[in-house]
């Protein structure tokens, strides 16, 4: 559970195109580290390099290293299909599998790592992620009903809870909340409160006050101008971020005077 | 107050011009709409005219003197049985080359495979009954044999085996080449259309390629392949010249399928009996068409109704 990433020298490439130009920073295990940015500065990109999943895009490809639990993430003998098993994701519109149940949902990451499961145990754990991702009790009695039939919020909590089903080492969220009310985000907020004790949660935001609110270190992404490459400005503690920052560039950005 | 009423009046005229915009669109939509079922209804009360003096003959004037049950009838068995084969030859093959060809191969690949489909959607009906009666029925009475003589127990392949070649299976599955560019074109379509989003949900759980398939793609797509196969069932039920050429009917009503003795099928029966019928037997044969225009209708309603089972699971919303 709760592993530390180490990124050292990582640039991320959308074929010839630099997107993420020279990353090298620790994630800390139990912890919450933000991203944030303006648009098209390369954090989502940079969060879909954790998990491989940057690499679905044709072309796309990654140089440097990932190292989480002395592994290199990229190593040649590395499945990408492993890493994904390893470092759940949450997206930024909710994506719940439409024929699904709610059940099924949660379920479906069981399922896929091929465990033979008993019932009972399925059930239990379905229950415990649903717990975890606090929408037990607002769909114990719907278990069997598609899960596109509920609201954003709760599907967005739904997708939590099928990502952690599957008892990750590490949580990546690419704006999980900018699709949802403010009261399904304070929910959702809530939830990473609690879910950075026991995982290391990665979240991308476009919303400073949530970086402030949920986040323990925070790095700030930028890029010299379009077409240019994003790199990371300033990564630090979250308080001293958003009080006292380093760079001038990064109290800009926080205070509102550009992106 | 004056610049804002003449602003208002201005606003309100501009409306009004949108609105007759929009009654026009309407207009026409609903009279294509319309004809639709115009067209429709003239062709079944047309086929249900012409066939009354078939309904109301005794039975012993009607072809084969069994009335017109008994004629259809065996006629009908050999339609649904003939275009069944193509279907459970066709639709997984086919739904195995759409994923393919929107899932595994190359770029480049997948484009040229893609023409080579829709090129053969473009082949004539009588080519694909020429080549079925000179190529394959000849090339498959080997295997016929081999399932007489092996699977014999089976009803399917009871034998004793065509020597021809001209067979209820043959027949199936030169109706299965046909009708696999609709619907292969058509669940290529579909899965392409697959959310991204849903595809990223299953491999950001670890799901390897043919998982995301299962998990994704293949759920999002069915009611689109179910859709499929029904375009290509109610073709395969129409074919008529490739039936016409390459089966040969004796009228029997049988489950073996690779015997000299077949039924023959509604489209090429008409085919091969109108141009020397003459009074009634036109009437009895303009019967049997009404009874493939239900039975296609019917199919076709079936696939709506399998469609729409699973509405609330089916990733519209």
């Amino acid at each position: 559970m709760a592993k530390l990433i180490d990124v050292s020298d990582l640039n991320i490439y959308y074929g010839d195109f630099l997107a993420v130009e020279d990353v090298t920073m620790t994630i800390e295990p139990r912890a919450v580290t933000a991203l944030i940015g303006p648009s098209g500065c390369g954090k989502s990109t940079f969060l879909r390099s954790l998990n491989r999943m940057h690499e679905v895009i044709p072309g796309a490809r990654v140089e440097g290293k990932v190292v989480m639990d002395g592994q290199d993430l990229y190593g040649s003998d590395i499945d990408p299909v492993t890493v994904r098993r390893q470092i759940g994701m949450v997206f930024q519109r909710p994506n719940p599998f439409p024929t699904m149940s709610i059940y099924e949902n949660v379920a479906a990451g069981i399922k896929l790592n091929a465990k033979r499961m008993k019932k009972s145990d399925l059930d239990e754990l379905v229950e415990r992620s649903l717990r975890g991702a606090n929408l037990w009790n607002e769909v114990k009695d719907r278990l069997n009903r598609p899960g596109a039939g509920l609201s954003g919020g709760q599907q967005q909590r739904l997708c939590i809870a099928r990502a952690i089903a599957i008892q990750p080492d590490v949580l990546l969220m690419d704006e999980p909340c900018s699709a949802l009310d403010p009261i399904s985000t304070l929910a959702v907020e809530d939830l990473i409160e609690q879910l950075k004790l026991e995982y290391t949660i990665v979240i991308v935001t476009h919303n400073m006050q949530q970086a402030a609110r949920v986040s323990d270190k925070t790095a700030f992404f930028n890029l010299a101008a379009v077409g240019k490459p994003g790199k990371v400005v300033e990564i630090d503690d979250t308080a001293t971020i958003f009080s006292n920052p380093s760079q001038k560039a990064t109290e800009d950005y926080i205070s509102g005077r550009f992106g | 107050m004056t610049t804002t009423a003449t602003a208002a009046r201005g606003e309100a005229r501009r409306e009004a011009r949108a609105r007759a915009g929009d009654r026009i669109f309407k207009g026409t939509s609903t009279a294509a709409g319309i004809l639709i079922l115009l067209i429709l209804a003239a062709v079944a009360i047309f086929l249900l005219i012409q066939a009354i003096p078939a309904l109301r003959a005794p039975a012993e004037e009607v072809m084969g003197g069994e009335g017109l049950l008994g004629y259809i009838a065996p006629l009908l068995f050999g339609t649904i049985l003939s275009s069944v084969i193509a279907l459970v030859i066709a639709t997984p093959l086919a739904v195995g080359i759409a994923l393919f060809i929107s899932h595994y191969a190359p770029r480049r690949m997948a484009q040229g495979l893609g023409y080579a489909v829709d090129l053969l959607a473009a082949v004539p009906s009588i080519v694909y009954g020429l080549w079925g009666f000179t190529w394959l029925a000849p090339r498959l009475t080997p295997l016929y044999r081999w399932l007489s003589d092996n699977l014999g127990f089976i009803p399917l392949f009871a034998g004793p085996a065509s020597p021809t070649g001209r067979t209820m299976f043959t027949a199936g599955v030169v109706l299965a080449v046909m009708i696999l560019p609709i619907v292969t074109a058509l669940s290529r379509e579909v899965f392409l259309q697959t959310p991204r989003l849903h595809e990223e949900a299953a491999l950001a759980l670890g799901a390897t390629r043919w998982e995301t398939i299962r998990y994704a793609v293949i759920p999002y797509g069915r009611s689109g392949v179910v859709s499929a196969a029904m375009l290509g069932l109610g073709r395969a039920l129409g074919e008529t010249m490739a039936v016409a050429i390459v089966l040969s009917a004796t009228g029997a009503v049988t489950f073996n399928l690779i015997g000299s003795t077949n039924p023959s099928t509604i489209p090429a029966n008409i085919a091969l009996t109108f141009p020397e019928a003459t009074g009634l037997d036109v009437s009895v044969l303009i019967a049997s068409g009404l009874v493939l225009f239900v039975i296609t209708f019917g199919v076709n309603m079936l696939a709506r109704w399998v469609v729409n089972r699973r509405a609330e699971f089916s990733g519209a919303n």
